[in-house]
Order: structure tokens, then C-alpha cells, then sequence
């Protein structure tokens, strides 16, 4: 099946064309954002597609992808929940807000996927957002000041079908739909807030 | 309570209007590119090689000086690239300068074009910022729209577009030549220098690569002059400074301070002391990479050269403190965590260096230290620092011996007691083991 088709290969066009002419190599990165937008993760075929996008080989494309960690090259759930526990988060209790996102995803340390395909949950590096410490991000949507009880109770509100709202910024509604907005696809975006 | 001077970077951070495009130019937005665009390229170069300024990245390396380094004889078009890839942990000035104003970047980003003649600019920002990207893009939509960006720019016959790039997660992708080859669709390693970017940076051509928070001082120094702009800060580090401060304070925050502020009034004032009235301990000036300071240093001024003789690093302003309760092992535990993870894998000391060391400080945190693990932790911090390609390694070094060197018996404690001393013992704690 192809990823690249009808309206997402206009899509992929229009991201190479941002691009100088000849250094279509450039859009590599979005257009692997585009692919793992429309799979939910960057598989084999996402990576040859791209490759024969840009007149790479399949293996430079790779390189790429497995170089990133926004990029996800196994099964990934619906929602990605990021947690720092760098530094500034550590010393604000990150590590047991990360905890907490575990139980309450039922993830098992080293697991990829909850039971459900809703979540996965990744132990961050500094996401920027050291002034509101403990940062998490679901689906790359800040949630600020992150207390084990509220990491609890934004996994249940997602369960029950709900889309909590991020402390600023727009609202994402899954991880491809983040994919989405990150290969610079932003029509699907709400307008966003003034600054908080 | 914050010292008396008049706000540069942040006057505009309470007037939520100033994030739009009517709202910039109402207070004078776009005024500087008016200016720069009348102005010769040397001119331009000159003011801001006069005022003083410097890279606000990390480096501190004066911004004038290396947009003068741009060769203009080649016959390759030259390219501004500006590094919004603030990933340095603590720092977070850059995220909230670009929510906030977008379209002072944009207007700074557009001078430093002028000066060297660049009529294709990037902006690489990294992936996480998802918003900060959004508003971006949002403003550099209504710069087209305005006149301010595509042909003929500001009323002038000089053509310019920005392209805005998002990283997708890698620390090292802000280090220039790493974001080069990153932006031009490789893995994100850094490169050989010489030759440097300005000579040969992106798609090997000319290239400056800017901080943020650097090319947002450049519109005010075209409009107010040199001279206005060196009227705060020191003579060596002229200028105001974004802090990020964070950790075990009452007000975590950024806040714009003029350089050589010292680091008490950072804490005391700005961000309302300490976290519940507790004892500071440590902290870093600079983000993780630069070596901790402790309280003994409370008075240090925040500035390139006061810090560097008080034995660590400006870096990037991200001031990351801990309290009496914070245990300095466990901190420099995770602090080596992030080198080993976002280590690209390009050197050997770098890779190896940061994983092992990660395991070492990890059996001394968890209770199964011995006691050769300190030797073998200098050992290492000595063999790691000055021996990788690129400064990321370096990071790790300051970690390991800054910790070491303020913090030694902290260390001994931990292997004598078989466990951490700050955190309570557990019942039945066992023996040493290995």
C-alpha cells in the first residue's frame, strides 16, 4: 500500500518545494513527519517511499529516522505521552510523575504499547519547559507543573474518550496528528491562544 | 525588587498584543530593518561589531566579528541560520522570547540577511517547541503578507524569504555544524572544522548561524546605536541577558537581567528565594554543561568572564538550583544520562565514556558503590573532557568533575553507607554488594 498518495503526495510536493532548488535532500526530515503521520510510525515502506521521493536510498532515509527520537520506527500507541525527568523536572518530582504515567497506563518498563493501543510513554529528555517543571507533553502538547495525581487523571480522561486541554497552545488529538502539524501541515490547527 | 533598568527582550512580554504583526510594528517593529536596509553591508557589520554583542547561545563569541568572517567573493549565495534549537537542560528563554515576540526574530533574522547578503534564511527549531513552531510559522505568514519578507522587503528592492525548519529531537543538533547537517537532511553529527561555516556551512556555502535571543538585540541596536546598547552590562559582556532559573526556587521562570547581575539577585529577588526557605546547596550557571557552582558562590556576577573565574561557564543562562536535600550523585546521575543519551556516537570518549559513567554514578546512587568507583570516576572525567569532536562530551566531563571537586565527600558517604545519605534507610538495608 502506498503511504505517498492522491492528496499526501501533493502534500509531500508542496514540503520538498520549501526547499532550494536541488537540495530536495532538505525535506527529509517533514516528509518523514508526513509518513509517520498517516501510519502512526515510520514503517519500511514510509522509509522507501521517502527515499524514492527524494532520490535517496532507502538506507540514507533510515539513517535519518533512526538518528531522531521524535521519529518512532516500532508500534506506537494513539496517544505518545513524553515525560522529562531531566534535571530541573528531577528536582520537581518528574521521576514519579514518569512512574505514575507507567501504572497508569499499565505499561511496563521496556513496553511499547498499553494493552488498549491508546498509549505509549517515553521518559524524556529537557523539553524546554524548565519554568513550569515537571513538563510533560501528550501528543507534543504541553501540560505544565505535572503532579503524579494529574499525569493519573489525564490518562483517564483520554481513556474515556475525552481530549483534555494543554496548558498552552493548540490541542492535539493524537500522535499522527502531531506528526501531522510537525511536517508543517498546520491547516488542521485550531488558531492558536495568545502567549500564556 | 528587580534592578532598575529598562527592559530590552521582555518590555513587550505584558502586552500580549505585541505577538501579532500590528502589535510589533504599533511599537516601532520593524523600524531596525527599515534602517539596516538603507545601511551599507559594512556599516551594518560594523554597529553591530561596536556594540559589543555576543552570542547569547553558549559560546559568547561576538556576533559582528563572525558575520564579518562571511566571504563575499565566492560566487555561492550566503545563508543566515538560526539555531531555535534550544535544547541545553534549564533553558528555556528562547521558547518563550519566540511565543511571545515572533516578529522580533524575524525582523533580527532579516538584518543579519542584510548584512551579509543572504536572501535565503532558515530558522531550525527543534521539534518539541510544536507550538512555538505554529506561532512562528503564523508570523512569518503575516510578515509575507506585509511586506516584510518575499520580494522587495520593507519597501526596499531587497528580497529575502525564511524557511522555517523543525528539528526531531536531538540535543545535538544545536551544535552549528550538527544543525547544518541535520537541515540539510543527514544525521545530525557535527562536522570537521575547518573549514567553518562561515566559510563553508550550509550546502557548503557561507553561512552565519545565530543564536535567538542573539538576533533579537540586533533591531534595537540598529535604532538606538551602539553606544545605548553597551549602557547596560559590563564592558566585555555588553548588554541585558535572558536567565532561566528553575529547580528549587519560589518563582521558576526567565527572567532579563543586565549581564554581570549577580547570581543573589537572580534568586533572591527575581525568583523569590528559595523553594520553601531551604538551603542552597548547588547549581548550575549556565545549563547542564557547565561545571556547578555552590553556595559559596551566590555573589557571582552572571556574566561570560565573572563566571569563567569562578571556575565554570555562562553557557546559556539556565540556572538549574538545588537545595540541602537534593542529593548531588543521583543529580549527576541524570545529568550524565542525558550525554549518554543524546550522545551522537561519533567519538569514542564521548559514546563509551558518558554510558559507563552513567553506570558507575547509577551503582553509587543505588547503594552498590566501591570504593575504587571515585578514582575511577576521576579517571574518567579527566579522559572525557577536551577529547571528543564537539563540546557535547565536554558537558559531560563538567558534570563528573565539577561534582567531584565541590562535592568529594558526598561521593565517600555514598560508598561507605552503601547508600544515598539523603534518602532515608531502609528497613533491613543490605550489605554491600557488587
Amino acid at each position: 500500500m502506498a503511504v505517498f498518495e492522491g492528496s499526501v503526495l501533493e502534500e509531500a510536493r508542496t514540503i520538498i518545494g520549501r526547499y532550494p532548488e536541488g537540495r530536495s535532500r532538505s525535506a527529509v526530515m517533514p516528509l518523514l513527519y508526513l509518513a509517520q503521520s498517516e501510519q502512526g510510525q515510520v514503517t519500511r515502506d514510509g522509509l522507501q517511499e521517502v527515499a524514492g521521493l527524494l532520490d535517496l536510498t532507502t538506507a540514507e532515509v533510515e539513517a535519518v529516522a533512526t538518528f531522531y527520537s521524535m521519529y518512532r520506527l516500532q508500534p506506537t500507541g494513539e496517544h505518545l505521552v513524553n515525560v522529562c525527568t531531566n534535571l530541573a523536572c528531577m528536582l520537581r518530582g518528574g521521576k514519579d510523575v514518569y512512574e505514575a504515567a507507567h501504572e497508569a497506563t499499565g505499561i511496563p518498563h521496556g513496553g511499547e504499547v498499553s494493552e488498549d493501543g491508546l498509549f505509549t510513554v517515553h521518559e524524556e529528555e529537557c523539553l524546554g519547559v524548565c519554568d513550569f517543571a515537571p513538563a510533560v507533553q501528550i501528543d507534543f502538547a504541553n501540560f505544565d507543573a505535572v503532579s503524579p495525581k494529574h499525569i493519573r487523571e489525564l490518562v483517564a480522561a483520554i481513556r474515556a474518550g475525552e481530549t483534555p486541554e494543554p496548558s498552552r497552545g493548540p490541542t492535539m488529538q493524537s500522535f499522527r496528528h502531531a506528526s501531522r502539524v510537525l511536517a508543517g501541515l498546520e491547516d488542521s490547527v485550531a488558531e492558536p491562544e495568545g502567549a500564556a | 525588587m528587580s534592578p532598575d533598568f529598562e527592559l530590552r527582550l521582555t518590555r513587550h512580554w505584558d502586552q500580549p498584543e505585541a505577538m501579532g504583526l500590528d502589535g510589533y510594528v504599533q511599537r516601532g517593529g520593524y523600524d531596525g530593518l527599515k534602517q539596516a536596509l538603507a545601511m551599507s553591508e559594512p556599516d551594518l557589520i560594523q554597529l553591530v561589531k561596536d556594540s559589543g554583542l555576543r552570542g547569547r547561545g553558549g559560546a559568547g563569541f561576538p556576533t559582528g566579528m563572525k558575520w564579518s568572517f562571511v566571504p563575499r567573493d565566492t560566487g555561492k549565495p550566503t545563508y543566515v541560520t538560526v539555531n531555535f534549537d534550544e535544547s541545553e537542560p534549564g533553558t528555556c528563554n528562547n521558547r518563550e522570547l519566540g511565543e511571545r515576540e515572533p516578529h522580533r526574530l524575524i525582523e533580527g533574522t532579516a538584518i543579519a540577511a542584510k548584512a551579509i547578503g543572504c536572501h535565503t534564511a532558515f530558522i531550525y527549531i527543534r521539534g518539541e517547541y510544536l507550538w512555538q513552531a505554529i506561532v512562528l510559522q503564523q508570523a512569518l505568514d503575516e510578515a509575507y503578507a506585509g511586506g516584510y519578507l518575499g520580494s522587495g522587503i520593507a519597501g526596499s528592492d531587497y528580497d529575502l524569504d525564511i524557511v522555517l525548519h523543525r528539528g526531531a529531537g536531538a540535543y545535538i543538533c544545536g551544535e552549528e555544524t550538527a544543525l547544518l547537517n541535520s537541515l540539510e537532511g543527514l544525521r545530525g553529527q557535527p562536522r570537521l572544522r575547518p573549514p567553518f561555516p562561515a566559510v563553508e556551512g550550509l550546502y557548503a556555502s557561507p553561512t552565519v548561524i545565530n543564536n535567538v535571543e542573539t538576533l533579537m538585540n540586533v533591531p534595537d541596536i540598529v535604532v538606538r546605536g551602539a553606544d545605548w546598547f553597551r549602557s547596560l552590562g559590563t564592558e566585555k559582556s555588553p548588554g541585558s541577558k535572558m536567565f532561566t532559573i528553575s529547580g528549587k526556587v519560589e518563582r521558576p521562570g526567565n527572567y532579563e537581567l543586565p549581564m554581570g547581575t549577580p547570581f543573589r539577585v537572580l534568586l533572591e529577588e527575581e525568583a523569590g528565594g528559595m523553594l520553601g526557605g531551604g538551603q542552597l546547596k548547588a547549581f548550575t550557571p549556565g545549563g547542564s554543561s557547565t561545571p556547578l557552582l555552590t553556595a559559596e558562590h551566590i555573589d557571582v556576577p552572571l556574566d561570560y568572564e565573572s563566571v569563567a573565574e569562578a571556575g565554570s561557564l555562562l553557557g546559556t543562562g539556565a540556572i538549574m538550583v538545588m537545595d540541602e536535600t537534593d542529593c548531588v550523585v543521583e543529580a549527576a546521575e541524570r545529568m550524565v544520562r542525558f550525554y549518554a543519551v543524546e550522545s551522537c556516537g561519533k567519538c569514542t570518549p564521548c559514546r563509551e565514556g558518558s554510558w559507563w559513567a552513567t553506570r558507575v554514578l547509577g551503582r553509587l546512587e543505588n547503594g552498590y558503590g566501591r570504593e575504587q568507583d571515585i578514582p575511577v570516576m576521576h579517571d574518567m572525567g579527566t579522559n572525557i573532557m577536551f577529547r571528543a569532536f564537539c563540546a557535547l562530551a565536554d558537558g559531560t566531563a563538567s558534570v563528573i568533575n565539577s561534582s567531584l571537586k565541590h562535592f568529594g565527600t558526598e561521593y565517600e558517604e555514598h560508598v561507605r553507607l552503601g547508600r544515598c545519605p539523603l534518602k532515608p534507610a531502609p528497613a533491613g538495608t543490605q550489605e554491600v554488594a557488587s
